[in-house]
């Protein structure tokens, strides 16, 4: 088993996912950003400017490797391959986090660039078990594991997401990684209450929370159906339950994601600089 | 689960899974078309990042059609996806409403080779003046390591000034002869250069670990200095050896 510290070395201030067009804007000054989040498979070259400017921001930020392709949640076995490039990555520039997510993306040797849906059964608790173990036993370290955003829901599941994923954790010894974004995008989109799921999800097991903009759309009844797009602000109805969540939960490391039409700097500092807010005013 | 739903993913024409539900337990219906384009657009914006020139030499709306027959018949195999669209060539030479445009293949090897150098390993360059000093029989009996970013392409056709022509503003038309290219990388941007008459031949050579003699004999009328101060300027060698 492994402590929440283990799990997540990162200061519980705000952080932000890295873009290459943001360099030259933080390698000097970043506040009120205190910690980056990078992913994985972008920085699995063998060198050039990625790597140069990774080991550049490495010497100045805590930084967080977040995964996108392991299909943790998946069918098939893991990539042994990718597992590898994964420990290499982890293993030089020792992050002060790891995560990825509840969530699949391969099929039959296929990736399909999505974190896609899985039914929340005994069975697939143990698989999802067996991949967690396999990828801290390979990385040597303890991971955190992230609660998806979905559109759909499996008339197969037998548990609801917040048991599976305490489950997960007390089998493996895995942190959380509690997505308010994903928790209000899902709740939505089940037509399930955000504010019950947040009060009751395990916050002691979360090293790491994540925060990012959605899309409104609708499904063929008219019902609302809410994307998960991180292409914007983060919505206030998101911010509201953030703060609920740092309330209950003492402060934790936030990041702001914004992956799609990345604003310039000082729009992105400024929400970083929100959740700054909220993280100040509770008692650590 | 994972294989309907993945098939049904990249097949439009597919029946959506069974199973699947929406808020109350009722049936999915076009939530699942949230991940079916979710897959679409992230593979097609893929594309278009790792190949902009060729996007632009056949149009947005072309490109993304084509896209879609690509990412369907060779969707990633790896999710590491700086390297996705590797058989984009080889496509490119069977895919018939493209057949009139014989050069596309080699426009892509030519993007996908710029891709490989830009993510290649670091390597420290060799130093030119010690080259300068050595007496021409010695220079002649180098053989070269050459640093990982050094991608070399052939062609039958002008491919550097097809890619020049669109991607630099004012650029000259593209000339009516082939051109080999050389991709070099003295820092972290990738560059293509074409080649002199016979600098294919003899960087073939060379990379293949020959000797400059023997680069000359595969290459008669190459201007093989003008070539190594090309290699040097760009950071491509990176030792050098004498053949005994």
């Amino acid at each position: 088993m492994f402590d929440l510290p283990a799990r997540s070395r990162l200061p519980a201030g705000p952080g932000v996912g890295y873009k290459p067009q943001h360099f030259s804007n933080i390698i000097d000054r970043a506040d009120p950003v205190e910690w980056l989040e990078i992913h994985a498979e972008n920085y699995m070259g063998d060198g050039g400017r990625p790597i140069a400017q990774l080991r550049a921001l490495a010497a100045r930020f805590p930084l967080s490797v977040h995964g996108v392709g392991l299909s943790i949640g998946g069918e098939a076995a893991l990539d042994r391959e990718h597992l590898a490039r994964l420990k290499h990555l982890v293993g030089w520039l020792d992050p002060a986090a790891f995560s990825e997510h509840l969530a699949w993306s391969t099929h039959d040797g296929a990736f399909l660039n999505d974190l896609l849906p899985l039914p929340y059964t005994r069975a697939t608790l143990d698989r999802v078990c067996d991949h967690v173990d396999q990828v801290q036993e390979v990385l040597g370290r303890p991971m955190l594991l992230e609660n998806p955003a979905t559109y759909l829901g499996f008339a197969e599941t037998e548990m609801d997401e917040i048991a599976f994923l305490a489950a997960i954790a007390g089998r493996t010894g895995c942190g959380l990684l509690l997505d308010v974004n994903n928790v209000f995008v899902a709740c939505t989109n089940r037509r399930e209450d955000p504010v019950a799921y947040v009060d009751r999800f395990p916050l002691h097991l979360v090293g790491e929370i994540h925060l990012g903009g959605h899309d409104d759309d609708r499904d063929d009844a008219g019902l609302p159906l809410l994307i998960d797009s991180h292409g914007r602000e983060v919505a206030d109805p998101v911010w509201a339950l953030y703060a609920r969540a740092i309330a209950r939960g003492g402060p934790k490391p936030t990041l702001i994601e914004w992956d799609n039409d990345v604003p310039d700097w000082p729009v992105l500092a400024a929400e970083a600089g929100r959740a700054a807010t909220i993280l100040g005013g509770v008692p650590a | 689960m994972n294989g309907p739903f993945a098939a049904a993913l990249l097949d439009p024409a597919r029946e959506r899974p069974a199973g699947l539900t929406g808020p109350g337990g009722a049936p999915a219906g076009r939530r699942f078309d949230v991940y079916r384009n979710n897959v679409a657009v992230s593979l097609t914006e893929a594309l278009e990042r790792g190949f902009p020139v060729l996007a632009r030499l056949l149009g947005p709306e072309f490109f993304k059609a084509m896209a879609g027959v690509f990412l369907r018949a060779h969707p990633p195999r790896s999710p590491v996806m700086m390297g996705y669209g590797a058989e984009m060539p080889a496509f490119l030479e069977t895919f018939a409403p493209v057949a009139h445009l014989p050069y596309l293949p080699d426009v892509a090897r030519l993007e996908l080779a710029l891709r490989r150098a830009y993510h290649a390993a670091d390597a420290a360059p060799l130093d030119g003046a010690a080259l300068a000093a050595l007496p021409p029989d010695r220079l002649l009996a180098l053989r070269f390591r050459f640093a990982p970013a050094v991608q070399l392409l052939r062609s039958d056709w002008p491919v550097h000034g097809i890619w020049r022509a669109n991607t630099e503003p004012g650029a000259p038309p593209p000339p009516k002869s082939a051109q080999d290219v050389v991709i070099l990388r003295p820092d972290y941007d990738p560059a293509p250069h074409p080649l002199p008459p016979g600098g294919g031949a003899a960087l073939a050579a060379l990379i293949a670990g020959r000797t400059l003699a023997a680069a000359a004999e595969a290459a008669p009328g190459c201007d093989l200095p003008a070539l190594i101060a090309l290699l040097l300027a760009g950071g491509a060698l990176t030792d050098a050896e004498e053949a005994r």
